[in-house]
């Protein structure tokens, strides 16, 4: 009798336990309750007297992690920089990086442990369209600043529904746009195709390209998911339809399997790549030996420093924090994007006050003054959340990935696609912010 | 496997119709007893912070599939290796039942529970179909059938991204916490009620069907299937019945996640996971509602634990980014054998064992019946 009533108070007795076991290892918070605290007086979440804990989410095992599993070491290695020459208003700024796998699944948990466990003050450049989607809800309910997330899709550029929010890359669209005209401009009369992601990425940038190239202006769109490797259905459909040129909405790693699988095929159309998948080192180191042959002429676009300059200061700065915070990593695009981002994040928390709270951090980032280090404008503002609205064109000769011609800026509406005249933002104080 | 001797039913027991075991007296108390053990653990939440009430939240979402999976496995003696599909399934019908309804302008409790119970529904429709074809299939054939449809999810999810979209997955529209009580409960919290409700509901159902005359004809059916059906058992309906209502559980389970996470991607639902749900039931103890507590808490604490200690050790970079989330399940291997070596009934097996007398100790070994 005694054995059964034991079983019968399963639920009694196990949620006592359930309780019990998660009570003994939880660390109560009297603090925030989650409605966020509208007293400003009182120090925000992973802000003290030495230190500011911002925390991320990136892919660093998975498919995705070939592409991107660099850029939050680049950006580390920035904040170290910036912390041993006194930090920002006195304070290091410490990054906390979570693996998500780029996995919405894992995203979701893990900013949670970001925000509740570590409480961390914001997060910055959580990386992906799919994951970030699955927590700018969560962020915003909670108004915790989601400060420069690692994505062009204009859902990440959304001021009325999502105050927190604020976006890093250019505008998908922006960018579809710019490529498309580069597009009509040196391949005229042929046919244009698109791969895209099978998410805002791929939607978006089609909608872009297709702002410039007509409505019936791509002969085929093909789409792929990324949990899936095998593209060679989609290639061989866009090689029966006579693809020409092809456009890559793609990320880096998918950059690389489609062109891989094209050249299996014996299929070299003219790719025109996405920033997004479109970095040269990333690509080509993807695809193995035959990654120079195969991505000689290969067209994208950039927005930031180029890693191959030998003569922009920026380029020539990262290059060296690289070498003396980052063990000597290689220096790529996503070493030169991971910097960047930590230079927008310091230069903004300078210009938050001697304290920072997450009022006056958004106030920085919507106030216009702000700078950032891109060879295009910092476009923040009350009405616009996306940090950089304009791209230069990159080609690959012999094995460097340079810009040619000049950066454009347009927007993600009919406005036309015009050059920006006003040249790259001057290297100051060593790359270290001032308020 | 925690069968005891108790459990041992002689098929002619079985077959004999009505309850074997219990009367309105015993029944009320344990709805008694359920409703108690409810209000403790919403009171519990009350001390927990709002990420122990987030993962109290998951833990309590896995514990409806895992309460689920223990009884089909522990006491029907059917193997499913793909119960994240049903978790799948339930997710999301969840998402799209509860963002069809937020269009529509639905408000308050219907948004809660109409898409749990839907979720429910389109899980246990899908147990029919796997039910139905595993009544046909024993050991490494429906271990197969059943892995073949959790590998199938993101085929089906990017087949019809325009529905479920895609690798992405669905962004869920939820019922938030009641505004009275935006006071005074974190969201988390109110979550974490929720989603106890689900699993106090599923485990007070498992754990009167266990007692009734339908549990000792699944236990008869794994026992020996051909002396059931000698004594007049319908197996292959007591299997359909078995995998149905087991999936249900899950269906329920998925709905809480999707709640809970407001997303649902094919992601949260994959192959590895599935076998975690089943490590989990075994290292738990299977055929014990107790056991699919500690197997929840396994498969939400054991990784958090791990990377608790892994960031304490302070590896180098390269090191820790390789480790990051394989040492989960190197570890949930080893604990595997090492349970299965020290307590071969899991980690209620071994606790009853501790609490009973010796000399009632001796048991045979568990006979599951699935080959």
């Amino acid at each position: 009798m005694t054995r059964s009533r034991f079983l019968r108070g399963v639920a009694a007795v196990g949620s006592l336990t359930l309780v019990a076991g998660l009570a003994a290892c939880s660390t109560p918070s009297d603090s925030d309750d989650g409605d966020g605290s509208g007293d400003s007086a009182a120090p925000a979440p992973g802000v003290t007297d030495t230190e500011v804990v911002v925390g991320t989410h990136h892919p660093l095992t998975g498919e995705a992690a070939a592409g991107y599993a660099t850029i939050s070491a680049a950006t580390t290695a920035y904040f170290e920089y910036i912390n041993d020459n006194g930090g920002i208003n006195g304070r290091s700024i410490e990054y906390i990086v979570k693996d998500d796998g780029y996995n919405p699944a894992n995203t979701s948990t893990l900013t949670r442990e970001l925000v509740l466990d570590d409480e961390v003050f914001a997060i910055l450049n959580g990386l992906g369209t799919p994951p970030h989607s699955a927590v700018i809800d969560y962020l915003n309910d909670t108004e915790v600043p989601d400060v420069f997330v690692a994505s062009g899709s204009p859902t990440f550029n959304q001021p009325e529904e999502y105050p927190y929010t604020f976006g890093f890359n250019t505008n998908y669209i922006v960018e579809a746009k710019i490529l498309a005209t580069y597009a009509q401009e040196n391949y005229p009369d042929q046919v244009y195709c698109l791969m895209a992601q099978d998410d805002d990425l791929g939607e978006d940038f089609e909608a872009g390209l297709l702002s410039i190239l007509g409505e019936d202006g791509l002969a085929t769109t093909q789409v792929y998911s990324v949990s899936n490797r095998d593209v060679a259905a989609q290639v061989a459909a866009m090689q029966a339809a006579g693809c020409e040129v092809n456009f890559l909405a793609a990320i880096n790693a998918f950059s690389a399997i489609s062109i891989g699988t094209a050249a299996k095929l014996a299929y070299q159309p003219q790719w025109v790549a996405a920033s997004i998948g479109g970095d040269y080192n990333t690509v080509s180191t993807y695809l193995g030996d035959v990654g120079p042959a195969l991505l000689e002429g290969f067209v994208s676009a950039n927005y930031l420093p180029s890693h191959f300059s030998e003569t922009d200061p920026w380029t020539a700065h990262f290059s060296d924090i690289n070498e003396q915070y980052n063990r000597g990593a290689a220096f790529d695009g996503n070493t030169v994007y991971g910097m960047s981002v930590a230079y927008l994040f310091a230069e903004a928390l300078a210009k938050s006050g001697e304290t920072p709270t997450r009022e006056s951090l958004l106030a920085a980032l919507t106030s216009g003054d702000l700078m950032g280090n891109a060879i295009v404008p910092l476009s923040l503002s009350e009405t616009n959340h996306g940090a950089y609205s304009g791209a230069q064109i990159t080609t690959v000769t012999g094995g460097i990935q340079e810009y040619v011609g000049t950066p454009f800026t347009t927007g993600t509406g009919d406005e036309p696609v015009e050059p920006y005249e006003g040249g790259p933002v001057p290297f100051e104080n060593e790359g270290i912010p001032v308020p | 496997m925690s069968v005891t001797v108790e459990d041992k039913v002689t098929p002619a027991d079985a077959a004999r119709p009505g309850p074997v075991r219990s009367d309105l007296a015993a029944s009320g108390r344990r709805v008694l007893i359920a409703l108690a053990g409810l209000v403790l653990a919403i009171g519990g939440t009350f001390l927990l912070d709002p990420y122990r009430n987030y993962q109290l939240a998951v833990v309590a979402a896995y514990l409806c599939a895992t309460a689920g999976l223990t009884v089909l496995i522990g006491r029907g003696g059917q193997l499913s290796l793909g119960h994240a599909a049903l978790i799948a399934a339930g997710a999301y019908s969840f998402g799209l039942t509860s963002n069809a309804m937020d269009e529509q302008g639905i408000t308050g409790v219907a948004l809660v529970v109409v898409p749990m119970l839907v979720g429910v529904v389109a899980a246990s429709v899908l147990g029919v179909l796997l039910g139905l074809a595993a009544a046909r299939l024993h050991g490494p054939y429906l271990a197969g059938l059943t892995l073949a449809v959790v590998v199938a999810i993101p085929a089906v999810t990017s087949t019809f991204s325009s529905v479920l979209g895609g690798d992405a997955g669905l962004y869920i529209s939820v019922q938030r916490r009641p505004e009275a009580l935006d006071r005074i409960i974190a969201v988390e919290q109110w979550q974490a009620w929720v989603a106890i409700t689900a699993a106090a509901a599923v485990l007070f159902v498992l754990s009167n069907l266990v007692r009734s005359s339908y549990g000792q004809r699944m236990v008869a059916v794994r026992d020996d299937e051909a002396a059931a059906r000698l004594v007049g058992i319908d197996t292959t309906r007591v299997k359909v019945a078995g995998f149905t209502i087991s999936a249900g559980c899950a269906g329920l389970g998925g709905g809480v996640l999707a709640y809970v996470t407001q997303n649902a991607s094919p992601g949260a639902f994959s192959l590895v996971f599935s076998l975690f749900l089943v490590v989990a039931v075994v290292i738990g103890g299977l055929g014990s509602l107790r056991g699919a507590l500690w197997g929840a808490l396994l498969i939400v604490l054991l990784p958090d634990v791990i990377g608790t200690v892994l960031d304490s050790l302070d590896l180098p970079p390269e090191l820790a980014q390789r480790l990051d989330g394989n040492v989960a399940v190197l570890v949930f291997g080893l604990l595997l054998v090492t349970i299965m070596i020290v307590a071969p009934h899991g980690i209620q097996g071994w606790l009853s064992s501790l609490r009973r007398p010796r000399r009632r100790a001796p048991r045979t070994a568990p006979a599951l019946s699935t080959e």
